[in-house]
């Protein structure tokens, strides 16, 4: 049975940026990558584009992409569709960026239910800039469905999806029917890289892009629960004692000497 | 309308209680004494057994208990339900989870549920004023955002080992309140269908007094056997950067960092790993970090509390060899 799958993917900072070379900027209340470094799609949406598109190419259907946010990148939220997505929504509003949790999963779920009916909605296990792996979780509560996180495998049949999740000492499977949201993490394997023949395709794709109204919904419906008040960066103080020696293995053995001595081991 | 009182939720398996129940339990202590009001926790379990009472010497005054079969096998599903049931008997002002797995799901959720604000992964919860003041690390703990909620309530999970685990006292007393007729339907939506444990040997990596962690820099999966040659030579654990378990040299069990295990180590060393802040994360609170790399820029000399400049195999065999002779 085809079957019709929403992603959720959000356009982040890019997370290998060096923490050193963030800056803060505390009106807006987020951290700034140097100018030069583009942003990414969230590395763990990828991966939830990855394990659609796999969907899809078992048992066919369809696989829309949804983002809600401002500034888009064209290029970098495109990498979805030339992955082989087919369908690329945006709801683009300048009031995205300054959401919490909450308002971000009103947004997703009015988006999701504007789109059409979908099967299953996977969505990274958690965005890299605020790591609060919460939206997904909101936007299963809203829509009513069952969420499973931490997906490492992930299989559908007929009405039912079977997840294999990671756990702190192992995994576990579990099904449940669908509708369902599943949230993938990189324990599933590495994404694709777009070929010659997918950047072309979503060369020709224009992304559907809607506002905040176009979802009738206004700043009460999206009103945040949490509010940040500052962003910083913890000091840390450490001093770190070098150990010389005249080559690599006399270095070995004088740290081995100087952890005894401190009696560190 | 929220009252005073901090409602803790508790989790455990097989019988004992998470280690991260008695360290939120210190938390809703600092917060109870800040709002003038108590300690509650709530237990949902199949056999709630001798647990209240050790909730109790743990330093709760009320326990509210749900007892169902449905949590021999805990999933957030039926979890929800049960949470909901006892934020409708309590009304408290803030509710805290330890940070596991069944937390993570179950915690945003019931805020969704409950309308109120959710705050994952903090490392601090005050009350300043009216308002809870949250703190908790973003952008991969480059950086830490203070956070509050905006109505009167709110739901947070504490990040493991941010407090000290609260001290049994067994001559304390308080109130076990059973909850389970107003619990209703507790069936849940997502079935178990199966579960593998990963049986690790020797110390459990979250326990170890002493941690061996490999990078990339290591380039292959046979150097981890050196390195757990190491950990067993030193009593240790062995652990891994997410690089290292993406490539398949080591299984993801191992890692250590935001999206891995929290060692609770008091010497940890790094060894060809560059020191990115997700995998700092995972190691913010150990005293001693050895670090072992060849690029004196790396950033893991900035957290090393003792530092070589080299070739990983060179400097850890020769540490290995005498670490041997001097035992
Ligand atoms: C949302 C998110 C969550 C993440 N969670 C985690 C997490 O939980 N844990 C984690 O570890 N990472 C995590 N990461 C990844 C993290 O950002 C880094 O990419 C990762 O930690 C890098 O691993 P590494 O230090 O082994 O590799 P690299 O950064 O590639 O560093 C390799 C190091 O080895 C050194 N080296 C190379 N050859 C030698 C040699 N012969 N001798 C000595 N030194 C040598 C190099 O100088 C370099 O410093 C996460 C990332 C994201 C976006
Ligand atoms: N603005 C957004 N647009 C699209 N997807 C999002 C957005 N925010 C969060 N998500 C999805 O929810 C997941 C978890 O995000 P978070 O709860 O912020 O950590 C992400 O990996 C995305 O799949």
């Amino acid at each position: 049975m085809p079957i019709n799958i929403l992603v959720t993917a959000k356009q982040v900072l890019d997370p290998e940026t060096p923490a050193g070379a963030l800056k803060i900027d505390n009106d807006a209340k987020r951290m700034e990558a140097p100018g030069n470094v583009p942003p990414v799609v969230n590395g763990y949406d990828e991966n939830a584009v990855e394990a659609a598109l796999k969907i899809k190419e078992a048992v066919g259907g369809t696989v829309t992409v949804l983002s809600a946010g401002s500034g888009f990148v064209m290029d970098v939220i495109k990498k979805t569709l030339s992955m082989g997505s087919d369908e690329l929504i945006l709801v683009d509003d300048p009031s995205i960026i300054g959401l919490d949790a909450y308002g971000t999963a009103q947004v997703l779920s009015a988006a999701i239910k504007k789109a059409g009916d979908f099967d299953l909605i996977l969505c990274g296990r958690q965005a890299s800039d605020y790591d609060q792996a919460t939206v997904p979780l909101g936007v299963a509560e809203i829509l009513d469905i069952p969420p499973v996180t931490m997906a490492m495998g992930l299989t559908v049949n007929d009405s039912s999806a079977s997840v294999a999740r990671v756990m702190d000492d192992g995994n576990e499977t579990v099904e449940v029917s669908l509708p369902a949201l599943v949230t993938v993490s990189n324990e599933i394997g590495q994404p694709r890289y777009p070929n010659l023949r997918g950047i072309m395709a979503a060369s020709k794709k224009q992304p559907t892009v809607w506002s905040l109204s176009d979802l009738g919904l206004d700043e009460n419906a999206v009103q945040a629960k949490v509010e940040i008040k500052e962003i910083f960066v913890p000091v840390t103080e450490t001093e770190c004692e070098y150990i010389d020696g005249d080559d690599d293995e006399e270095k070995g053995r004088n740290l081995a000497l100087k952890l005894r001595e401190a009696k560190i081991i | 309308m929220a009252n005073n009182d901090i409602l803790v939720m508790i989790d455990h398996a097989e019988g004992s209680l998470d280690s991260t129940a008695a360290e939120i339990l210190t938390a809703a202590n600092g917060l109870a004494k800040q709002s003038g009001g108590e300690v509650l926790a709530a237990l949902c379990s199949s056999d709630s057994g001798s647990l209240p009472q050790k909730i109790i010497s743990l330093g709760a005054s009320k326990v509210y208990t749900i007892t169902s079969p449905v949590f021999n096998e805990i999933n957030s599903d039926s979890l929800v339900k049960a949470y909901e049931a006892v934020i409708g008997n309590t009304s408290p002002k803030v509710v805290l989870f330890g940070r596991t797995l069944i937390a993570r799901d179950t915690a945003p959720r019931l805020a969704f549920r409950v309308n109120s604000g959710f705050a994952q992964d903090c490392t601090s919860v005050e009350i300043d004023g009216d308002s809870v003041v949250l703190e908790r690390p973003v952008y991969g703990g480059a950086s830490v955002a203070r956070v509050t909620f905006t109505g009167d309530f709110g739901v947070a999970v504490i990040k493991a080992k941010s407090y000290d685990a609260a001290i049994e006292d067994s001559s304390r007393s308080g109130e076990v309140i059973d909850l389970t007729d107003s619990a209703g339907d507790l069936t849940s939506r997502i079935n178990l269908v199966d579960r593998q444990k990963v049986e690790s040997e020797g110390i459990r990596l979250e326990d170890a007094g002493i941690v061996v962690s490999g990078g990339r820099g290591l380039g292959g999966p046979e150097p981890f056997d050196i390195l757990q040659e190491l950990a067993t030579q030193l009593g240790g654990a062995l652990g891994a950067s997410r690089a290292a378990c993406d490539a398949g040299w080591i299984p993801y069990a191992h890692q250590v960092g935001l999206t891995g295990k929290t060692v609770s180590a008091d010497t940890y060393f790094a060894i060809a790993i560059s020191g990115a802040s997700q995998h700092l994360a995972g190691m913010s609170a150990v005293k001693n970090v050895i670090a072992i790399n060849r690029d004196e820029e790396a950033n893991i000399f900035k957290a090393a509390n003792f530092g070589v400049v080299g070739d990983w195999e060179k400097v850890t065999t020769a540490f290995l060899n005498m670490v041997k002779e001097l035992s």
